[in-house]
């Protein structure tokens, strides 16, 4: 689903990315965990291009990123993405939210994205706010609505950046429901997270990075009952 | 001031009518081209390309940085004579107040976009849409509600500076102010009377813009 050579990234002089390898298959849940600064909200907007990326090749649904024919925009309709500060859009309702972009963007009828929408916020557990404005929601309620819009677009992959780490502790377990739930149903994930109960529980694979590469990587029992490597061993002991 | 003189203020009304009525005339012209233009330079400021950023930028230092008295005097006496023998006072004069403006304008706009949290675009663009739409459907929404108190802020400005095409002879409020004060060598009756007139238009215009954004909170 998703193949990535080689990814080098730099901001100025600083090089963030420092040569990641990494094939995410269909149906995977794939974990990132890291220490801050070492890459991996970067890594994950490089996968739909919000970070345009120096060296190297990501695939994405057979797409190459950096083929300058590739329609960006329409890799972009088969990727969704949920943010840390979920980045509902305040002047429309939550309704409006999910529907937009499968009107504009896949130019479906207003009736057809309605209903899918009322699909979601049903799958999310907030029938209720369709009507209202983001600024009345709890965090935890934005973020459940966020991932409905980006479900809305029906993507083949969501990738997650750290979902849960503006949430007040009590709303950190509804949103990760709604994400086991769909991994449950087959949706292929990448989740950068510090939840480590969610990552050993969903996760088919994890991957540590530090410093701007992919450390280690294995299965949660294997990263976090058996790492291999020193620096995954002390983040683990700082984190766990 | 112990003899304040009615009757010439009286005598002068119907000037003063056709004076107020220039004066809305090139308020209007300003705030209408003045916004136009304001919106091209501003995008044009937001441009990648610093090539292509470096014109718009120069204009806004110029309008910016010159005063409107120069640019009026500028334009009337050095521009427009390119064009036409014969300038007229009150185009020079909606020529100047549009072009200052416009500087003005663009910056509340560029302002006005780039308070928009960049997560707004990057979340429509996440979600497949063009940066067209999503600088139509998402971030200039947001943008304009934010940018119509700066913007009434010019507008009134534009109404006083209006005031200054009086040195080049525009017959608007301020030009027959200045008649009136050479005619009768009185200071009180005809600056009083403009004065409060520029305050009738300044504060019917701010109550209207509080109006307005008090609807688009709504
Ligand atoms: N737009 C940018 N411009 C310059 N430097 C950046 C930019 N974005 C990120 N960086 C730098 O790149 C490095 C990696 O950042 P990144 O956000 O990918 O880390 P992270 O692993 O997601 O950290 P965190 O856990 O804190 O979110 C950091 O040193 C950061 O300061
Ligand atoms: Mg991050």
């Amino acid at each position: 689903m998703i193949q990535v050579t080689n990814l080098k990234k730099s901001f100025g002089s600083l090089q963030v990315l420092k040569g990641i390898d990494v094939h995410i298959h269909e149906k995977e849940v794939v974990v990132v965990i890291g220490p801050s600064g070492s890459g991996k909200s970067t890594f994950l907007r490089c996968l739909n291009l919000l970070e345009d990326f120096d060296e190297g090749d990501i695939v994405v649904d057979g797409f190459h990123l950096k083929d300058p024919k590739t329609d960006l925009n329409k890799v972009r309709e088969e990727v969704g993405m949920v943010f840390q500060r979920f980045n509902l859009f305040p002047h429309m309702t939550v309704l409006n939210n999910i529907t937009l972009a499968p009107m504009k963007v896949r130019k479906w009828s207003k009736e057809k994205a309605t209903e899918k929408a009322m699909q979601l916020l049903a799958k999310v557990g907030l029938q209720d706010k369709a009507h209202v404005y983001p600024d009345s929601l709890s965090g935890g309620q934005a973020q459940r609505v966020a991932i409905a819009r980006a479900l809305a677009m029906e993507p083949k992959v969501m990738l997650f950046d750290e979902p849960t780490s503006a949430l007040d502790p009590e709303m950190v377990g509804e949103v990760l429901a709604v994400m086991k739930q769909l991994a449950k149903e087959g949706m292929t994930m990448v989740v950068v997270t510090h939840e480590m109960g969610f990552a050993r529980e969903v996760g088919d694979r994890v991957l540590f990075m530090d410093g701007g590469v992919i450390v280690e990587e294995g299965t949660p029992q294997q990263i976090f009952d058996a790492p291999q490597h020193e620096r995954t061993k002390s983040f683990l002991s700082k984190v766990l | 001031m112990m003899d304040f003189r009615f009757n010439i203020i009286v005598e002068y009304a119907p000037f003063f009518l056709k004076g107020v009525l220039w004066t809305i005339g090139l308020s209007l012209v300003g705030i209408f081209f003045g916004t136009i233009l304001g919106l091209a330079i501003g995008l044009g400021k937001m441009v990648q390309n610093r090539l292509i950023r470096l014109p718009f930028d120069w204009y806004v230092h110029f309008f910016r940085g010159t005063p409107l008295f120069v640019q009026i005097l500028l334009i009337h006496f050095g521009v427009m004579p390119i064009f036409t023998a014969q300038p007229n006072p009150l185009v020079s004069g909606a020529i100047s107040l549009s072009l200052n403006a416009a500087a003005y304008i663009a910056e509340i706009f560029r302002a006005g976009i780039q308070s928009i949290d960049r997560g707004q675009m990057e979340a429509a663009r996440s979600l497949g849409m063009t940066h067209v739409q999503a600088m139509r459907y998402i971030i200039l929404p947001q943008a304009i509600k934010r940018m119509i108190p700066p913007l009434g802020n010019e507008f009134i400005v534009l109404i006083k500076d209006s005031s200054l095409a009086a040195i080049i002879a525009a017959p608007e409020l301020m030009y027959w102010g200045r008649a009136m004060q050479g005619q009768y060598y009185r200071v009180w009756e005809p600056y009083l009377t403009v004065a409060l007139i520029y305050l009738v238009l300044t504060l019917s215009l701010s109550k209207l813009l509080h109006r307005l954004e008090r609807r688009y909170d709504a």
